[in-house]
């Protein structure tokens, strides 16, 4: 029945003459989560409105799915697309629409028609009034309520007359390639996904670290890790993965350092050798899923000896987050399932019993100087072996 | 080099057996309930598989029925007889270590109002008779124990214990999974006084998808799959005709030559578990003699992660089992292990090497080598 959607925008619409790259990038990415949608599909703007229209057979359902992926899209609206054949062939259309969506007619309703193409017939008030009297007549248990009706009927006239009433709620955020790119620091956990799907919201394209440990961590740990950026890329689109293999680097930190501090100084390896990544792509941050207090390596003592390390901004979307909040989004965006895998992480293989949870950044760089005479060559061996995935949903 | 040690997971098919399930895919791939000639053959392929699985049982054809695999055998003689045989009683027994297809049906008939003995077992994995002597009233109507246990090996004394439940209630079902131990051990349930005996394919060089439960005559099951009413109406479902040739002939090449096969797996085992105790930090679970299984040897390794070794020695092409899967997020602590009562250190760190009949002793020899290296370098760094 429906021949088009009409996508809603929010806050693209406010930004002044940069607003037609906004809206550009909406199209392209609305045209990137289509492509592999059965269907032929028109992506256009039109008078400060974003339409997809459908050509033949499309799959309703994945196109929905696709769009709800789009970053910022705010509502997706089902419209149906009529020829202009004179006002009473347009009334039965209304009429059978309302009758075929709203099974139970114990509602209010208010019709509220625009008319882009001034030279048709009837002005919009009298459209309203017309096509309103029109449904009353025919489902007499409906009624019009001006003021807080239930159902809202959109009706647009232009070359075509399009119709919709209800509204799919988008994901919100900006389209993707609008803020630039940032590299994720990937884990197999629950955090760091929702991190890059939280920043990418903003815009950002996203391209992604991971570490392994063989044989300490597994090949399914690394094809989880693998399956969350895909499943993250449906939102962010292609995603670059950068597989460094951390072993050795963790392997001496554990020969030569104080076992309470192998994690932060793991930690602030890894932020060193992401950050090489992120400066080779072309980012302009880092990203991390790190919440203050979540362990012990996320304390602001332990963020701020981390942190240290890195010269561009690193970006930490879910820093004032409870578990359970991130949980709720991870859910939500369909990552959870995968990140609650039983496969062992290279952050916890070789965790001490108990952590410094407030590390002196002074005290830290000096069980570093520990490893002065190996590190150079172990990040020089860790960068140059990367394995570089390219992930795309 | 590489070294399939995981034998007791699944093994390779054998080639005649993969021959004749392609002839079936491709040439005869009749149903065998289509009254015409391309299903009668196919009646035929499943006649002959049928019977060369109870020659070697020495029971009669119509006492085998095919299921998908070892898994639904289990399921279907403890929920199918403890269903059709509740109004005699609503006990049942089984043991501590029982593979999950196994003792999740028990925990079902818990739910559904039995009650369930699970007897314990010793420091070799073994039960004790007396327990299970204890444990039998008058109520009880169904006994499952486990020929061969598939963590360690340790080998039930069945035949004892199916002489003591007929002795105390000639009315009460004996179940054996014979997972582990068909194709190890000559089994003949009608002498030993089993009804019920389940096998599964894959670990006898058939097969995935392919397994059998005996069921001995005048033995009510009730079916948990309805349908059409093939395998006599105990399992409808269109007969997987490749699978099941495919686990009669592996089920034929493996008794053939047997005692041979058997002593030289002995050897093997033998062999490796005196070498291996020679490395720092590492000890054997259950028996070491021959009262073990042959195929089967847990491996404890002090102060290694048995996910870490594993991933070691798969880097060597040297394929083993973590004899219980443990990670940081999600404890999976195998039960077998806790009930033999292995030091609260050892659970996380015992791998299952686990042979089968075409395991020769340059793989042995091989993987010994890489675990007396691999070991004293990954005890190193270990958690503090």
């Amino acid at each position: 029945m429906y021949k088009a959607f009409l996508i809603k925008y929010a806050e693209i619409g406010i930004k002044g003459k940069n607003r037609h790259l906004f809206e550009d990038a909406l199209v392209r990415q609305i045209c990137y989560a289509l492509r592999s949608v059965d269907g032929t599909f028109h992506v256009h703007k039109q008078q400060g409105r974003v339409f997809v229209e459908t050509e033949g057979d499309y799959d309703y359902e994945e196109t929905i799915e696709a769009l709800s992926h789009v970053f910022g899209i705010t509502g997706i609206c089902p419209a149906v697309m009529v020829e202009d054949e004179g006002f009473d062939k347009l009334a039965e259309q209304v009429v059978s629409y309302m009758d075929q969506i709203y099974p139970d007619k114990h509602m209010t309703f208010k019709v509220k028609a625009r008319r882009a193409r001034k030279n048709y017939p009837m002005d919009s008030m009298e459209l309203n009034a017309a096509l309103g009297e029109k449904i009353l007549d025919a489902f007499p248990d409906m009624s019009v309520d001006v003021h807080d009706p239930n159902v809202m009927l959109y009706v647009e006239i232009r070359e075509q007359i399009s119709f919709y009433s209800e509204e799919i709620p988008g994901p919100g955020g900006m389209p993707v390639g609008t803020g630039g790119k940032a590299m994720l620091l990937l884990s197999g956990g629950i955090d760091s996904p929702v991190a890059g799907y939280m920043i990418s919201k903003r815009g950002v394209a996203i391209d992604a670290t991971y570490f392994h440990a063989p044989p300490y961590t597994s090949e399914r740990a690394k094809q989880k890790v693998v399956d969350l950026a895909k499943e993250i890329s449906a939102y962010t689109g292609p995603i670059d993965l950068h597989v460094v293999n951390f072993t050795d680097i963790q392997l001496a930190i554990y020969e030569k350092c104080p076992h309470e501090e192998l994690t932060i100084i793991m930690r602030r390896y890894m932020m060193k050798i992401a950050e090489h990544f992120a400066k080779e792509d072309g980012c302009l941050g880092l990203i991390t899923g790190e919440s203050i207090g979540q362990v012990a390596s996320q304390t602001m003592q332990s963020l701020m000896a981390t942190n240290e390390v890195c010269t561009m901004p690193v970006y930490r979307p879910l820093i004032g987050f409870d578990k359970q909040e991130i949980v709720e989004v991870s859910e939500k965006i369909g990552t959870y399932e995968t990140s609650i895998l039983p496969y062992e992480d290279c952050c916890t293989i070789f965790v001490a019993k108990h952590p410094v949870t407030k590390p002196n950044v002074n005290v830290i760089k000096k069980s570093e100087e520990k490893l002065a005479d190996v590190i150079d060559d172990l990040m020089d061996q860790a960068i140059s072996t990367v394995e570089t995935i390219h992930v795309e949903a | 080099m590489e070294a399939y040690l995981d034998n007791s997971a699944t093994t390779q098919c054998s080639q005649e057996a993969a021959d004749l399930m392609m002839r079936l895919l491709r040439v005869d791939y009749g149903n065998p309930s289509s009254l015409h000639n391309c299903g009668m053959e196919a009646e035929n392929y499943v006649k002959e598989a049928r019977k060369r699985i109870a020659q070697t049982l020495k029971v009669n054809e119509k006492e085998i029925y095919f299921t998908s695999g070892g898994s639904e055998s289990n399921n279907l003689a403890i929920v199918g007889s403890a269903l059709a045989n509740k109004r005699s009683g609503m006990h049942v027994i089984t043991t501590a270590i029982e593979h999950p297809s196994v003792a999740n049906p028990f925990a079902y008939l818990e739910e559904q109002g039995f009650a369930v003995t699970y007897l314990p077992v010793d420091a070799y994995g073994c039960i004790s008779l007396q327990d299970l002597k204890d444990a039998m009233c008058s109520d009880t109507i169904l006994v499952s124990i486990m020929h061969v246990n598939n963590e360690i090996g340790a080998v039930q004394p069945v035949e004892e214990a199916a002489r003591l439940i007929k002795q105390t209630n000639p009315n009460c079902l004996f179940h054996v999974d014979a997972i582990q131990s068909y194709g190890k051990f000559r089994i003949y349930p009608k002498r030993m006084g089993i009804d019920l005996l389940s096998v599964s394919g894959h670990k006898i060089h058939g097969p995935k998808g392919s397994g059998f439960l005996f069921v001995r005559d005048k033995v009510k099951v009730h079916p948990l799959i309805l349908g059409g009413g093939q395998e006599r109406g105990l399992r409808s479902g269109t007969e997987n005709v490749p699978a099941i040739a495919g686990l009669g002939q592996a089920a034929m090449e493996i008794y053939q030559n047997f005692d041979a096969k058997i002593m030289q797996m002995y050897r093997l085992r033998d062999y490796f578990i005196a070498e291996v105790e020679k490395i720092d930090g590492v000890s054997v679970n259950g028996h070491k003699d021959h009262s073990n299984a042959p195929h089967i040897v847990s491996v404890s390794v002090s102060g290694v992660r048995s996910e870490v070794l594993l991933h070691a020695l798969e880097d060597r092409e040297i394929y083993v089992s973590a004899g219980s899967a443990c990670s940081s997020n999600k404890p999976a602590v195998s039960r077998t292990l806790q009930s033999i009562g292995l030091k609260r250190e050892l659970l996380e760190s015992t791998v299952r090497f686990s042979f089968s009949v075409h395991t020769t002793k340059e793989e042995i020899d091989y993987a010994l080598e890489a675990m007396a290296e691999l070991v004293p370098m990954l005890a190193k760094y270990r958690r503090s």
